[in-house]
This record gives C-alpha cells, sequence and structure tokens, in this order.
C-alpha cells in the first residue's frame, strides 16, 4: 500500500502574520499542519503493517523544508515539494490545480491522505476538491483506516454520536483527524537516515502549469482589510478562599448579564 | 444588481438543520442589501417534506428528492448542487461550516469553477459581491475578503447569523435533477453509536471547558454540573480527548473546533496556544486554576486562583441559588 500525505508548511502556530500585500507572511518558521501530522502517523503505520511507503507532497516556499525533512526523519521514504516563486499568493483554486498535477505525475499509488484542515486557513476543503478533480472515492473525517481484504480502504467517519462506516476501492483520497492517534516523535536513527533520504523539487514547468492560473495575479478571491480585535483588559485575579471567591465570580458574570 | 444567491441546506431528521435556517436568512439579507434574488435549497431524503420550515425564513426553496441509497450523502448533494448551477447559473452559493457542508463545498470546488472563501464568521454585501469577515490566525486578526469576480462560494461559520423567520415566507418549488455523472462510488456499509448527542459547543451561549485538571473522568461531573446549573455546553481541551473522557466533537482548539461563546469557563485548563486559537474570541473568559502563572492568565478576563474542586461546586450551587431566587 503505498500512500501520498499531503504536508503543508503553516507558520508556527501562534505566530502567523499577514504581509504588506495581506498575504500569509510564509517567510517566518514553518511547522507541518497540526491536522497532517495525524496522517502521517497513521500512515506509517499502516505500511509498517501491510507494506508500502509513504510519501509526502507539499506545495510551498522553501521554508518548507524543515517540516519535509522532520516527515523523513519520522519514516517517509521521500518527499515531493512543488515550490515555485510564481505560487505566492495563490488561492485556493490554484492549490487544488497544483496538487492535483503533482499527484498525477507521482503516480501509482493507492491513497492519498489529506488533512481535516489548516491552522493559517482553515479551509478543510482541498481533499473533497481532489478526490472529484481526479475522479477518486473520497472518504472523510476518518477517524481509523484500514484496508479492506478486497484491496480497497474501509475507514470510520467520525460524527457526533459515533461513526459511520465508509468502504472504496482504491485508489482514493482519505481527509482525516486527530482521533487517528499523536504523530511520534523522530528517532535519533531516524534523523539520521532523513539526511540521505530524497526530496524531489519540482517547478511549475515541471509539471506542466502555466504560471497564469497561480500566484496573486490568478488569486480568484483578495482579502482587503485586516485589523486586531480589541485587546483583553488583562485578567483580574481572586485570590480569595472558595466562598468569597464564588462571590467575586458570581457577582462578575451578573455585572456582564452572563447569569 | 446582487443577482442570484443561494443558501445550500442540510436536512437532519426529516427537518432543515439550524445552520440552514441560518444561511436562509443570511440569503435573504444579502438580496436585500444587493437588490438580487435569494433562494435556499435543500436536497436529500425527505427534501419536500423539509421545505417548508426552511421558506419560513424568506427565500423560496427549491426541494430536490435524493435518496442517498448507502451513500455519504455530501456526494449525493454536491452532484444535484452541481447540476442545478450549470442549469441556472446562481451568482453565490452560502455553505455551512459543518462536516457535510465542507465537503460538499470542498467538491463543489472540484465540480464547478466557483471561486471560494472559506471560514466566513459574518457576510454583508459589499461592492457587487459578498464582503466576508474572517476571523484569521484563530482571532488574532479580523479579516475582510471579497472575490475577484461576480460569482462564488462563501463557508459559513455556525452561528454567525440569528436565525429569524421572515414576515412573508418562501414558495416551495420540488424539482427532479438528472445527474448524468454520480461521484466515484463510496459506501456506507454501518453505523456505530458510541455516546448521545451532547450539546454542540459551535452553537452554545456558554461553553464550561475542562482541562486535564479534572484529573479522572469523575472530575467531569462537576464540570457537566456547572455546565447544568448555567444552561452551557461542556466543551474540552485535547489532553482530556486524548484520555477519552470527553469526545472528540467537543474539543476546542486547533485540531477541535473553533468557538465564539458569550461566556467560557476554563476549569483546570493551562490555556495553550493550540487550545487559545480555539476559543480566545469568546466575549467573556473566566479562568479557574489553582497555578495563577498558567498561560491562560493572558487572555482570560477573570482568573480565580483555586482549586477547581472546591470552587466549581460551590459555583454551581451559587448559580442554582440565584437562579431559583433564594440568593
Ligand atoms: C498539533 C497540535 C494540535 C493540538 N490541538 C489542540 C486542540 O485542538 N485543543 C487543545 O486543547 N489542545 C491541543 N493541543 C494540545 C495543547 O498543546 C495542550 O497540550 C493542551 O491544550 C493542554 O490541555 P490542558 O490545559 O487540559 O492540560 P495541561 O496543560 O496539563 O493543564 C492542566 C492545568 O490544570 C491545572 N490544574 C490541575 N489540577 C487542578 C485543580 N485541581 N484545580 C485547578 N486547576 C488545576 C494546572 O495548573 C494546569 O494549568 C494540540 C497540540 C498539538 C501539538
Ligand atoms: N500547500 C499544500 N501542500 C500540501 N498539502 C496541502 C496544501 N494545502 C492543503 N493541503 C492539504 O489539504 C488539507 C486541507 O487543506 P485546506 O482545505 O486548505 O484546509 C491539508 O490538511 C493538507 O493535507
Amino acid at each position: 500500500m503505498n500512500i501520498v500525505v499531503l504536508l503543508k508548511a503553516v507558520p508556527v502556530v501562534g505566530t502567523e502574520k499577514l504581509d504588506s500585500g495581506l498575504l500569509t507572511d510564509r517567510s517566518v518558521q514553518l511547522e507541518a499542519n497540526g491536522n497532517d501530522e495525524y496522517l502521517l502517523e497513521k500512515a506509517l503505520k499502516l505500511t509498517e503493517a501491510h507494506g508500502g511507503e509513504v510519501v509526502t507532497l507539499t506545495v510551498g516556499p522553501a521554508g518548507a523544508t524543515e517540516p519535509i525533512r522532520k516527515a523523513l526523519a519520522m519514516g517517509t521514504a521521500r518527499a515531493v515539494h512543488v515550490a515555485d516563486d510564481g505560487l505566492r499568493g495563490s488561492d485556493m483554486r490554484a492549490t487544488l490545480e497544483v496538487i492535483a498535477a503533482a499527484l498525477k505525475k507521482m503516480q501509482p499509488w493507492d491513497l492519498v491522505f489529506a488533512g481535516a484542515d489548516t491552522s493559517d486557513g482553515q479551509g478543510g476543503v482541498l481533499g473533497a476538491a481532489l478526490a472529484v478533480r481526479l475522479g477518486l472515492p473520497y472518504l472523510s473525517y476518518a477517524s481509523e483506516i484500514e484496508p479492506t481484504d478486497a484491496g480497497g480502504v474501509r475507514i470510520h467517519r467520525f460524527n457526533p454520536t459515533g461513526y459511520d462506516i465508509l468502504e472504496a476501492p482504491t485508489p482514493a483520497v482519505v481527509m482525516g483527524t486527530q482521533l487517528l492517534g499523536a504523530p511520534r516523535y523522530p528517532s535519533l536513527r531516524g534523523i539520521m537516515q532523513a539526511r540521505t533520504k530524497p526530496v524531489e523539487t519540482w517547478s511549475l514547468a515541471d509539471l506542466g502549469l502555466t504560471p497564469a492560473i497561480v500566484g496573486a495575479g490568478a488569486a480568484t478571491t483578495k482579502t482587503l482589510d485586516a485589523s486586531k480585535p480589541p485587546e483583553r483588559a488583562g485578567a483580574t485575579f481572586v485570590r480569595e478562599a472558595p466562598d468569597e471567591a464564588v462571590a467575586k465570580v458570581v457577582e462578575f458574570l451578573a455585572a456582564r448579564r452572563l447569569i | 444588481m446582487g443577482g442570484q444567491i443561494w443558501a445550500i441546506g442540510e436536512i437532519s431528521d426529516g427537518a432543515p438543520t439550524k445552520l440552514t435556517l441560518e444561511l436562509a436568512t443570511l440569503a435573504r439579507t444579502l438580496a436585500e442589501e444587493s437588490g438580487g434574488e435569494a433562494q435556499t435549497v435543500l436536497i436529500g431524503t425527505g427534501a419536500s417534506g423539509a421545505a417548508p420550515a426552511a421558506a419560513a425564513y424568506g427565500p423560496d426553496v427549491l426541494a430536490v428528492e435524493a435518496n442517498a441509497d448507502g451513500r455519504p450523502v455530501a456526494s449525493v448533494v454536491a452532484a444535484r448542487v452541481a447540476a442545478l448551477v450549470a442549469e441556472r447559473k446562481p451568482d453565490f452559493l452560502l455553505i455551512g461550516a459543518s462536516n457535510d457542508g465542507k465537503d460538499i463545498c470542498g467538491m463543489l470546488l472540484g465540480l464547478t469553477d466557483l471561486p471560494l472563501l472559506a471560514n466566513g464568521a459574518g457576510v454583508a454585501w459589499g461592492e457587487g459581491a459578498p464582503n466576508v469577515e474572517m476571523s484569521t490566525f484563530g482571532g488574532k486578526l479580523v479579516t475582510h475578503s471579497t472575490f475577484a469576480g461576480t460569482r462564488g462560494m462563501v463557508i459559513v461559520r455556525p452561528a454567525s447569523v440569528t436565525a429569524e423567520p421572515a414576515t412573508a415566507p418562501g414558495k416551495v418549488e420540488t424539482v427532479a435533477v438528472d445527474v448524468a455523472d454520480e461521484l466515484p462510488a463510496v459506501k456506507v456499509t454501518g453505523s456505530v453509536e458510541e455516546s448521545g448527542a451532547a450539546a454542540p459547543i459551535e452553537e452554545a451561549r456558554i461553553i464550561v471547558g475542562a482541562g486535564r485538571g479534572i484529573g479522572s473522568p469523575e472530575g467531569l461531573k462537576v464540570i457537566e454540573d456547572l455546565a447544568a446549573a448555567i444552561g452551557g455546553a461542556v466543551g474540552a481541551t485535547r489532553a482530556v480527548v486524548d484520555s477519552g473522557w470527553v469526545p472528540y466533537g467537543q474539543q476546542i482548539g486547533q485540531t477541535g473546533k473553533i468557538v465564539k461563546p458569550s461566556l467560557y469557563l476554563a476549569c483546570g485548563i493551562s490555556g495553550a496556544i493550540q487550545h487559545k486559537v480555539g476559543v480566545q474570541t469568546a466575549n467573556t473568559i473566566v479562568a479557574i486554576n489553582r497555578d495563577a502563572d498558567a498561560p491562560i492568565a493572558e487572555f482570560a478576563d477573570l482568573f480565580v486562583v483555586g482549586d477547581l474542586f472546591e470552587i466549581v461546586p460551590k459555583l454551581a450551587a451559587a448559580i442554582r441559588a440565584r437562579k431559583s431566587g433564594s440568593a
């Protein structure tokens, strides 16, 4: 079972900012998108149990190298990094076209894993869009993923009261959640091995894509303005003994008409 | 001229979901602001039965009966919305940020050439297109975005608008949609129920958050009791969800849900950045933590330094006493 994990490199959570053009500033330190690491861990477990290899695909700037190396240290076989100055400011449609083109070039694979959403964009739509674009089955909100005896894939799709069981033939696109399990830490041995594992860097030209369809110039959406929400005044501390403390909380809540 | 604005609804237990009624209200408001027309689209089993309840919110309802036949609902809905979009050419679609809504929208991104603005927290009519407000980077920034052209899709978060019935209800039109190419087959082969449905935290005005400080599943009881006393929903940190004490659907944070309640009562929660990004836009935050140096002090309004097992039960009792008028 060969699995491609879509690994987005996002600004370290809490340090994000916009640049002067109101685009997400990606020149800051990047980390692997939190949700993508859950899928990465599941992919590694599946290939350890059933054979095959895990390859990550990242579309992003040069700074994405660090999270890509970390994934190699965790156990991926190799990585594909689509990097091109022309990609700056790409909207969702452009990202979709680039990832779809890269996945076609990377064939054959059995499964593509996507995260439930991203910490810098919160789209949560790319997996579904890709599946449709590639003409493949789409299974989403996975809390469990396993191969079927017939060579297909079975997932548990998380819902508020439990889960549905979904099955499809492969190749297929699976979008998954945190319930798949916490990612492992790279071992020292893994970190050593990662140094010699191959990272292929592709440009738009390598994918046969024209720069006209990507980047800020081709964006179908635009950010008009950004502002900081009003700052909190800072916490008032209540250090009294429980009965008195509770009376203060009640007074505070009542003054704000919350009770 | 605002053209056609569609609210893409969802059906649950034969009725439109709360989010659907919010989208219908929003479509109506945008049409009023733009001088365009609003329409609610309901697709699925029981669509025509659910339609009048949606029509009460103003826009005419296009109801499409479609049996999922053991397929995931989103794939059935998306294929039909795409066919309707090709035929009737609406200008803007509003889609809810539920799991199915995001799946539908993602599929439509692949099936149509409509641009997308995800993560809308408020939508007004701008210059020839919706102006979409977003809470960006976990509430660090408020941004406004729009479309470069005159068509597009907006994903709208729950509770971004208040659903309000219209003075004049819309009409219901039931149509059949032929879909030449269904999306590739995925089969739903079973369904497992693990717990009762908890109050959805995205819609709650008050959330009582449980952190690792509750110590054990038994510790959750005092949190649930406070939530019951104050009329709120129970939320949790990843630490608590990872321990299996609270279902994942109630997790707040980076890889859980993003919420914006009027009041967040954080009990035994340190306030890690990955939790903060899910709740820092709450109007009021009260923390109960025995460590006065916990990072949550940086974004709380009131910080009670103490043992939650002493404070929380007393707080629940005091709120009950106040509500029953004996305080
Ligand atoms: C990729 C990624 C994604 C993540 N996503 C999320 C997410 O979506 N949501 C999330 O919440 N976390 C998330 N995390 C985890 C996050 O980093 C923290 O580990 C987590 O939020 C900590 O939860 P906690 O506050 O319950 O526990 P702790 O950090 O252990 O804090 C417990 C607090 O309880 C206090 N306490 C203990 N006993 C008592 C008592 N008796 N009375 C009063 N106070 C007491 C302690 O002083 C302490 O401050 C994520 C992490 C990563 C790496
Ligand atoms: N630039 C990218 N490179 C690689 N994977 C991506 C990229 N953007 C999105 N993805 C994948 O698609 C998922 C959903 O993204 P989104 O719809 O943008 O929230 C992410 O969790 C990733 O798995």
